[in-house]
């Protein structure tokens, strides 16, 4: 499979969302570890807010919009750090990008670079630094040395980098968050970011591959 | 963890309207948002906009007043308030002489109302921002941009409400609030956690008979964890702390703050003062104003702060200009 129209890129968002919902408790007990423990009741509250916005405002006039509404809906229900980053991960690479109609793997390999640096711009946060980057970029990187021409395969590359970022957290001290403040303590444990990204790109994955099959 | 809630996703809706129709003679709500404007503003001057995380109370509500903030943001539970809220916030309160913003330096606050500010700025509203990061446990003073902002607010908010009633510019207020802000430290103890309401769950763990000198607001580890000890040994330990970061010496002028953290009684606090007061007496610091109450809190937490303000007669000025909320006051009836 090559590419998706509008609505099914709605549908693989709101798969997305489900999937953050779905994991609310999983990633509060990732929270919990080394951070104030409400990272999923964020993620869960932004992310139900962006599904009921596509659900009532579909259907989408391009790509784009299917992308910009989620991002703001997240980004102006959540607040908290996470609101303006996860927000920044569907608004940002959209931002002065020409209406498109058809989300090829080009295309979601460019919002995506988009997106993640807007949120490192935004956040100033870098690649070791404990943050949802360290999941997002790896992404990025295997979307961009990926096979565009095949979105399964594409997809599956970025999702399985995004789980070995979240998996590599492990190994970081935290620059951000309440983690910051944990030091040497915080090693050993992953950060609930990143498992977001790792959750939303999973979700994006099965989506595109439960298509493919069908 | 017993807490007087509905639904816990209607928390900050259910409070912000509690608070708004007891206090409707002064309040009305920023229409379609969880904020709080005073209905009877003086006009032709900068507003002073501020906001942070809900569960803090009575910050930073309970500083919407005459001679204190125009309007507050509430965000979600000890989550800065988003863009979009922040931004209508300020709009509702914009008398044409720009928005001062006041607000604690987290990573969250910083980064939503920098984009609030940017989106004013496409309308054309004149901004500018004042980070209070007065906690000078939270991070050496070489690193005074990762230091977070606690009780401080307190001071900095009643200078900068009073600079923007004087009908100053947005610079101006923006100079003299910055001056506050930097004559301003705070440090903390905790006693015991506070929970996030809705979640069940304390905020951190501390042992029955275990301090923390120096721990944030949501549990943010501190500079020391030590056994309880009577109340002169803890005062003497933060006041020696507050003492060496200002620089503190014979003569100097202060205000002092002594704040609750929610659960600590106001008998323990006079306690806290009336050490603390021997210890400022001792070296003779001339104590302006003082007081002791819960201004910045984390719903049960337990633990107290200590914030000192130097003054000089400038900010003198502006601290003793009158002021009226619900929750603080200063000036008196003549």
């Amino acid at each position: 499979m090559k590419s998706l129209t509008v609505e099914q890129t709605t549908d693989m968002i709101i798969k997305a969302c489900d999937a953050i919902v779905e994991n609310m408790p999983y990633l509060t007990e990732v929270d919990s570890k080394i951070g104030d423990g409400d990272h999923g009741i964020g993620m869960a509250g932004g992310m139900e807010k962006a599904r009921a916005t596509l659900k009532e405002k579909r259907p989408f006039p391009d790509i784009n919009s299917v992308f910009k509404m989620t991002g703001m809906a997240m980004l102006n229900s959540m607040g908290g750090a996470s609101g303006v980053i996860f927000g920044t991960m569907f608004l940002g690479g959209v931002k002065n990008l020409e209406p498109v109609h058809e989300l090829d793997g080009h295309l979601m390999t460019r919002i995506m670079r988009g997106s993640l640096d807007a949120i490192k711009e935004r956040g100033k946060a870098n690649l070791g630094d404990k943050t949802m980057v360290d999941a997002l970029e790896p992404a990025v990187v295997a979307l961009e040395n990926g096979n565009k021409e095949d979105l399964v395969q594409l997809m599956k590359a970025a999702k399985d980098a995004a789980w070995q970022g979240v998996e590599n957290t492990k190994n970081y001290i935290a620059k951000y968050g309440k983690a910051k403040t944990l030091g040497e303590r915080a090693i050993g444990y992953q950060d609930a970011g990143a498992t977001s990204v790792a959750i939303i790109f999973n979700a994006m994955y099965e989506y595109v591959e439960s298509l493919a099959q069908s | 963890m017993k807490k007087i809630i509905n639904n816990p996703s209607d928390i900050v809706e259910e409070m912000l309207s509690g608070y708004i129709s007891a206090y409707s003679r002064y309040y009305e709500r920023v229409p379609g948002q969880n904020a709080v404007m005073l209905k009877e503003r003086r006009k032709d001057k900068v507003a002073l906009v501020i906001g942070g995380g809900s569960g803090h109370e009575p910050l930073f509500i309970g500083f919407v007043g005459k001679g204190l903030a125009d309007a507050a943001a509430a965000g979600n539970i000890f989550a800065a308030p988003n863009p979009q809220l922040i931004a209508e916030t300020a709009k509702a309160v914009h008398e044409g002489k720009g928005v001062l913003f006041v607000y604690g330096c987290y990573a969250g606050d910083n980064m939503n109302f920098d984009m609030a500010e940017e989106l004013l700025d496409m309308e054309g509203i004149k901004t500018a921002h004042v980070r209070v990061w007065d906690d000078c446990a939270s991070a050496p003073k070489e690193r005074i941009h990762d230091r977070r902002g606690i009780a401080g607010d307190v001071y900095v908010i009643k200078i900068a409400g009073a600079a923007c009633d004087a009908g100053l510019e947005l610079d101006e207020v923006l100079r003299i609030t910055e001056k506050a802000r930097d004559n301003i430290n705070t440090i903390g103890l905790a006693t015991s956690p506070g929970s996030i309401p809705g979640l069940n769950k304390p905020t951190f763990e501390l042992g029955e008979d275990e301090i923390e000198f120096g721990m944030g607001l949501h549990g943010e580890p501190g500079i020391e964890r030590t056994k309880m000890q009577s109340a002169s040994h803890l005062v003497k330990r933060m006041y020696t702390e507050l003492k060496k970061e200002m620089g503190l010496k014979e003569n100097d002028e202060v205000a002092v703050l002594v704040n609750g953290l929610g659960s600590t009684t106001l008998l323990e606090l006079n306690i806290v003062y009336h050490d603390l007061n021997k210890l400022m007496a001792e070296d003779k610091l001339i104590v302006h104003d003082a007081e002791i109450k819960s201004y910045c809190t984390c719903q049960e937490m337990g633990g107290f702060s200590i914030t000192i303000l130097k003054l000089d007669e400038e900010l003198k000025k502006y601290y003793d200009a009158p002021c009226f909320s619900p929750y603080y006051a200063r000036g008196e009836i003549k």
